[in-house]
This record gives structure tokens, sequence and C-alpha cells, in this order.
């Protein structure tokens, strides 16, 4: 049985057992994956992982309780143990205390986003990339497989999203901590573009090859590429824009709602679900807008407000997560073409990536990490030699404020490539960034 | 859990024309509940079971999960396993002959002495409403949490050399969070930074007075609200043990997992300073310093008796007298390395392979009091409870922070500091070790949330160690 009416066949066993008063909400999450991991050029790990799991949520007289569990694949039995459990929050319910931020979703919007797979197969992928790095020192990981996203409830709303996707993360490493990382991610593999990007990889790797240079701690001038930008970003996923963190002065961007603090106006920062590669549907069953404007301009102009968020301060949802983290950011680009970028730089560091990421001091966006792999000292807008890592710590009030001198006219869309428990769904949009100063400090 | 016979009927009417096999089935029960601003969230109880096939044929390995226990289900795993195995043999990283096969039979059971589910969910719900008020003791108080995860599994594994091994684990995480707001600024303070999680049942909320100490944290919240920010220089830095565990965690832990020395995780979690040539003969810190690996630990996060390739797990040093001695590599990583390790191979669930994971990894007592390193120190200062954390992926520059600090003056503890922050680099850090805590200074924290390998994977982990003092680090606060 496929995935969807697999999901939908649970949900309708669901509808018959409910009785009167009761409301369901039910999210479904599954994928079969392919994943090797490559060390060396050669593999490491290789295999395959079906899964998928239920979450159900039971809510009666304004008290809800929630249950998860691991589907067998077998649908009789799934259907048992749904039934089971679901008898079991029904005991539980009832001894739990009224919850006063309840809300789900009371009007009926089915939606349905699948298509047909293009992947090839993981062989024949793995054999074109161990053909192709076979003198090179690769490693990383190739995962691929279809995704599926599912949504239930009790008022007869059904929501399906699936994609099939491959996600190519990986390396390739001259010596010591000296590499290239890159990502080639999508629907249809395809070897001339593999085979474009390793060339792009040996030409970086030739600058590696010069003996790195060390830099002092102090302010620099800088390039972020866009998965550099994808970390600083990124970091804003830690509650950065989310309401409840605002209602208790949590949120690293506080000074924004609370005083005149404010980035770059050349800065506008979304949440662009309609660009992004997840589902249109959230766990407790509101559709989310294609797009909310998060910072316009440099001023904070929206929070992800979820459903029970919502129901707290007496506001509308739209359609945050749980968390109220974004999970398709979409940053506005500028007009520095990227071919020009290095006679921009003129004089300073070259950032292709950044890394491990955290904040030093959050009320003031002040944000430490590292440069990693790909990074090199520019003179002239000429690149020079590689340098040595060096650790940042900066805020982004500065970084993305006065001191943000350009955004590139291109920009990358970057597919994470996190599997924590499962494939994340979750991508961005994003330019590279011209920076006057940047803080080293060590 | 599928019992043991029952497991090898299943196995038995399978067609396995491989060379070697393993089945590792995990069951996990997890149980959240949390109440936030004196609002439970809906509890939520999470259960799982799934089976991880791996199959060493055709000179690779290949493994497939699947969470259907049927014999279609499970002959299907094994065929994909073995097609895995077929291309991993095509461009195999290390030799057939180093993959680990063990005969072990054993179990293991999680020291617990109230589950989880001998109190009733009202009076657990009851007692998160009462700490939740003991939390929101002033207006001040802007955000308030209380909470209790409980996450029981059991690990069966069997393999085609007779290994039969039985593991049945309890993880308990209980959670105090209160964030103090006035005059624009804000700070919270939590129970050690999240990481009170041992291996135990609910007799650790008395052993932590789960139920006393809620009106505590929220206190030192409103305390570093008020406070000055952290004064930047160099200072003697007296680390408490729940600061210990996360300065262990990413500049020991990390740095001697044999795999990243091996290039493993080098496009995702990263390398380490540590190479092979060094063990033996490399002075990771001072004198002082001893490090050890030890499954065994009573109540620690990640104790086991075998590792999840089947490895009989037993205590080691990793760093005696501040020389290294040996990498936390599990048998494959040993074999690839040629080197001596510790049985670390661990995975997150049924559906990851097992890599090299920190486990237990504990710095050993010494025989200074707290009040001894207090008063040998001029211009000093006090860290506890992980806020922050950030290293290279070589495992050298760090920069963390703490939720709480208190100066150091003249021998003596003084004003209370917030926004405290440090930086360093490992291989420096560890050789200022100037005093280590005696047993009295002792604690055993872990974290749930230790993430690595490709695919990712996120496992518990456990530290104990006493305070211990440093020379010379460069501290720092905030700007605000």
């Amino acid at each position: 049985m496929k995935a969807q009416d697999y999901f939908y066949a649970l949900a309708d066993r669901l509808q018959s057992h409910i009785q009167v008063g009761e409301v369901f909400t039910c999210w479904y999450s599954g994928e079969e994956s392919d994943f090797v991991r490559f060390n060396k050029s050669k593999i490491r790990q290789a295999g395959s992982v079906n899964q998928g799991l239920i979450s159900v949520n039971l809510i009666k007289n304004q008290r809800q309780s929630s249950f998860e569990f691991g589907l067998s694949g077998d649908i009789e039995r799934d259907g048992k143990t749904l039934e089971k459990l679901f008898s079991e929050q029904r005991k539980h319910v009832k001894h739990l205390p009224a919850d006063p931020h309840v809300l789900f979703s009371e009007s009926v919007h089915s939606s349905e986003s699948t298509h047909e797979s293009q992947l090839s197969s993981s062989e024949s992928v793995v054999d074109q990339v161990l053909s192709l790095s076979k003198n090179l020192d690769l490693v990383g990981i190739f995962a691929q497989g279809p995704v599926y996203r599912g949504f239930a409830n009790s008022m007869g709303q059904r929501n399906w999203f699936s994609k099939h996707t491959f996600n190519l993360d990986y390396s390739i490493y001259l010596r010591d901590d000296k590499a290239i990382k890159a990502d080639y991610a999508g629907f249809v593999f395809e070897q001339n573009h593999l085979e474009r990007e390793f060339e792009l990889v040996q030409d970086k790797l030739k600058v590696l090859r010069e003996p790195a240079q060390a830099l002092k701690p102090g302010k620099y001038r800088v390039y972020l590429a866009p998965s550099a930008v994808n970390e600083l970003v990124g970091i804003l996923n830690w509650g950065a824009f989310s309401e409840k963190a605002f209602q208790t002065k949590q949120s690293p961007l506080s000074k924004m709602r609370d005083s005149a603090a404010r980035f770059n106006p050349m800065f506008s920062l979304g949440e662009s679900t309609a660009q992004g590669a997840g589902p249109l549907f959230q766990a407790q069953g509101f559709m989310k807008p294609g797009n909310v404007s998060l910072i316009q301009n440099g001023k904070l102009t929206n929070s992800l407000i979820s459903p029970r968020t919502a129901k707290e301060y007496g506001l509308h949802t739209n359609g945050a997560n749980a968390s109220e983290s974004p999970e398709a950011f979409e940053l506005r680009a500028g007009d520095l073409s990227r071919n020009d970028v290095l006679k921009k730089l003129d004089t300073g560091i070259f950032i292709g990536n950044l890394w491990y990421l955290n904040y030093s001091e959050w009320q003031s966006a002040r944000i430490t990490g590292m440069t990693r792999f790909a990074c090199f000292w520019v003179e002239n807008g000429e690149i020079k030699k590689p340098l040595n890592v060096m650790r940042f710590d900066d805020s982004l009030y500065s970084i993305f404020g006065d001191n943000l001198e350009a955004l590139t006219k291109e920009s990358d869309f970057i597919l994470d490539p996190q599997t924590y428990g499962e494939r994340s769904t979750c991508s961005a949009h994003l330019p590279g960034a011209l920076v006057k100063e940047f803080r080293l400090t060590l | 859990m599928m019992s043991q016979s029952s497991l090898k009927k299943r196995v038995a009417a399978l067609k396995l024309p491989v060379e070697y096999w393993s089945i590792r089935c995990v069951q996990m029960k997890t149980d959240t509940l949390c109440a936030r601003q004196g609002v439970l969230n809906p509890p939520c109880t999470t259960s799982d079971r799934g089976f991880l096939v791996t199959v060493l044929n055709e000179g690779g390995v290949g493994y497939a999960a699947t969470p259907d226990d049927s014999h279609s289900s499970l002959q299907a795993a094994f065929e994909s396993a073995m097609n895995w195995a077929r291309i991993s043999g095509k461009y195999a990283l290390f030799e057939p002959k180093s993959f680990p096969r063990t005969k072990a039979h054993g179990s293991y059971g999680s020291p617990v002495k109230k589950a989880f589910s001998k109190m009733s969910l009202a009076r657990k719900v009851q007692m998160l409403k009462e700490v939740s008020s003991e939390l929101k003791f002033d207006e001040r108080i802007v955000d308030w949490s209380a909470s209790l995860m409980n996450q029981s599994s059991a690990v069966h594994y069997i393999n085609s050399d007779g290994a039969y091994l039985e593991q049945e684990f309890n993880l308990f995480q209980p959670d105090l969070s209160a964030t103090a707001h006035t005059s624009g600024q804000t700070q919270t303070r939590t129970l050690s930074g999240h990481g009170v999680a041992k291996q135990s049942g609910l007799e650790l909320l008395e052993e932590i007075h789960f139920e006393q100490i809620a009106k505590r944290v929220a206190e030192e919240a409103l305390e570093l609200v008020m406070a000055e920010n952290c004064p930047s220089g160099a200072r003697d830095l007296l680390l408490a043990p729940d600061q210990m565990m996360l300065q262990i965690h990413e500049s020991i832990g990390h740095p001697l997992e044999l795999d990243r020395i091996l290039g493993d995780e080098r496009n995702y979690a990263g390398t380490s300073f540590v190479k092979p040539d060094m063990f033996g003969k490399y002075q990771y810190g001072s004198k002082l310093l001893n490090v050890t690996f030890d499954p065994a630990y009573h109540g620690e996060l990640a104790s086991y008796s075998y590792d999840d390739d089947g490895a009989r797990a037993q205590k080691a040093y990793l760093i005696r007298d501040g020389l290294l001695k040996r990498p936390l590599g599990g048998l494959l990583s040993q074999a690839r390395a040629d080197m001596l390790g510790v049985s670390n191979s661990r995975a997150s669930n049924w559906n990851r392979p097992p890599i090299d994971r920190i486990a237990n990894v504990n710095v050993e007592p010494g025989d200074s009091s707290l009040e001894d390193m207090i008063s040998q120190v001029e211009k000093g200062i006090y860290m506890k409870s992980n806020l922050s954390w950030s290293i290279d992926d070589s495992r050298n520059k760090f920069q963390f922070g703490c939720e709480w600090a208190q100066l150091i003056e003249n021998g003596r503890l003084t004003r209370v500091v917030r926004n405290p922050n440090y930086r360093g680099i490992s291989a420096n850090f560890w050789r200022n070790l100037t005093a280590v805590g005696n047993k009295k200074t002792n604690e055993v924290y872990g974290s749930m949330m230790c993430g690595k390998g490709e695919p990712n994977q996120a496992i518990h982990v456990g530290h104990a160690s006493p305070a211990c003092l440093f020379k010379g680090v460069d501290v720092f606060g905030g700007q605000k």
C-alpha cells in the first residue's frame, strides 16, 4: 500500500473510533531512505532505512493528551495499536487539568502535493561519485528517497506531502583541515552537473595548496558566501522570531521589538514556505501562508505565531510550528554580482563556511563561531592564500546592520542535509554578503 | 519486547546466504511532561520499535533498518543489506576481517528503585504545578517551566556467531527553568544547565531535592538580572561539575573519538587535533588530569555492559597523570587504526548503524576541597552551568559560556556576575589545570543530545567530574 493510502486508512480508522465531544489531530512523518557514507573516496557505511511515525493528539473538554508510535508497516497491527493507544489516552485525558491554550484548525483545508520520483538508483549515483573522485579525498554522505508528511483530523481534513529528493553533502580534502565543502541536492541527479562541481572544487584546491596564513584577532573586511550566511541566519532559528520568546523577553531580536534596534535597510528576510522544500501545512492542521515577512528593510515586521501562542496571547496564528522556528528562510538578494565579489572585497577574507555557532550573549544577538573549510585571504581583488581557522564573536546587529555593505544578486538554494531522526524538509534561499567589519577573536 | 527464542525463530526461518549477519532490535518508550508558566503542555508518550540488520558479504558491509518483524519484511531487509554489502564491497574502506564479531552472551539493567510508572499521572502533574508555583515567586519571573522526561528502552542483539545480548535502560531527566526580566535585562537559570540526567527512576527527584530547589533556581535568575556584567581579562577559573561536563565533552571527549581521527567525520562533526602517533607520548594536561571511559559508573547516563557491536565494556584510562593513553574507538576503529580503544560503538536507535561515541567520560577526583581551591585564588571566577558552547572542527579553539558566576577575590567568593564566558585552546587549557576537587566535590551529569554522524545521530552521554581550577584563562562578559 502507498504511504498516503496507509496513513489515510489509519486516520479513517481513528475517525470511526472517536466518541461524541472528542477531537483528534494526527501527524504523519515517514521516509524510505538510502544512506551512503563516504570517507577517502570509499564507502564507510551504506544502508537503507524505512520508517514512519504517527503522532495523535486527543482533545476533549478543553483537555488534551498526545501519543506517538512508530508504524510497523502491518496495517492491521498498526490499526489495532492506534485504537489501543487512543483508548488509553481517553482514560488519561479526563484526569488532566483543562488546557487554556488549546487551538486547532476547525475549518477544513485538505491538500495534496506529490510528484513522481525521478531519482536514479543509488548504486548508479555511488558509482558516478566514486568514479569521479577516485583520485581525490572525498568524505560525506549521499542520502535519497521519498520523504512523506501527512495530516488528518476528526473534522475530515486530510493533507499529504511527498518529495523524492537526493542530497550529496560532501567535502574534498587536500590535507589536515584544508578542504572544499559542497552540496548537490535536488530531484534529478545529473552526472554532468557533478563533473562541473568537481572541476570547480579542483580549481579551489589549487589555492589551498599554498601555505596557510594565520590571522591576528581583529576586525576584518569579509565576504560571506551563501553557506556562511546560512549559518548566521540559521541561528535565528533558536527562538529569534518566536512570538512566545518575544512575549517572555527571550528573543535575541527583542531589541528590535522593544526599542529602535534595526538591521541594515537592505536586509529583508522572510519565511518563504511557497519556495521551500517542505509541506504547506502544520501539525495542528493550519495552512502556512506562502510567505511571512519577518524583517523588511531592516525592521522587524512579524513574528512566527504557533496556534498555542496565538490562543495564549489572543493573536492569529500564521501557521508556525510548535517551536515557532522558520523552515524556509529567504533573504532578499542585493545588487552585487557574484563575479564582482573579489573586486569589491578588495582586501579581506573570503569566508566559504562558518561552523558551530552559538550565542555568546543572546540579548545583543552576539554570536560566536568558527570559520571552516575554504577561507581565503584576498588582496587587491585576488585570492592569495588559504587561512587557518579563526574564531569570530560579533553581533548580528553589526554584521547585518551598519557593517552590511552589499548582498549578491545571485542566491543559492540550500536544502538542509540534516538527518537527526529523519531527513529534514527545511531549506534556505540566500545570497552572499559583503561585510565591512567582522570581529575575529581567537 | 520480542523474546530471545522468538527473535531466533524468526531469523531461523530466513534465507541468509551470507558470511556474517547481526540483528539489533530496539524498543523504546519516552514519556514527557512539561508545565510552562504553570500550564501543563499536552503530555506525550512516544513508543517505537525496529530492527537493524547488518550483513557482511562479498567483501563489504551493508545494513537495512525496518520496523516490521514479519517474515517478509525481515527477509526484504536482509536482501537490502546484502545488496548494500555487495555495493560496499566494490569500494570498501576497510578489510572485511576488521569488522567486529562476537560470541558474547550477557545482559544489563539500569539501576531503578522507583519506576516512572509508580507515580500516577495526576500526582506528577500536581508536582509540576506545585514546583511551577515555587518558580513563579516574584513578578519579575517572566517565564518558568518544570518538566520530567523518562525514556525506557530494551536492546536485544543476536548474530550468526551465536551471540545474544539483552540490555535494558531507563534514562530520567527532570528539569527546571526560570527567566527573570527587569530594566531591559533578561537572565535564565536552569537545573544545572539542563544537565541533570541519569540512569535512574523517580528516586532521582529526592536525590536532587527537586521539589525544594525550585525557588532557589528562580532566586538565582533574579540575582543574575540584578548583577553586573562579568569583567574581562585573564583570571583563574574554577569550574563547577555542571560546566566541567561540557568542558570534558567538547575538548576531551570529541577529540579522542577515533573515527574523527580516522577522518570519518570530516564533512560534518569535524576532525581532531589529536593524531594517532600522539597516544602514549602527548602530555594532554597537567599531571593532575586523569580521565576515564567508565561504562560501569553507577547511574551515569551512558552506562552499559556491551556496546552496539557486542563488545564487553570496561573502564579504561584515556588520560593518566596528564599523559594521553588511548582513544575512544570501538572494535572496528581499533582494527582500522591498529590501536587499542574502548567499547564505545553505539547507535542512537534501531534506524542508525553504530559509530564511535563518547558514552561516559569522566575526570577522576583529586584531593582538593572546594574551599582549598577558592582560598588559593587571588583573582578568579567560579562558573556554573553551561549556557553556550562553540569549538572548532579540530576541537581546539573553544568559547564557552555559563549561566551563573561569582568572582573570587583574595581567596574569597564575592560578587555574582552575569553573562560569564571564557575562551581558550584545548591543548593549552588542560595543561593549566592547577587543582582537582576531591570526591566531595564530584557530581554526575549527562546530556541526551550529543550530535554526530552521517546520517545524524543524537545520543545520550554522561560526564562525572569534580570541580576543577585552571590558571590564567581569558574571561569576558556581555555588552549589555
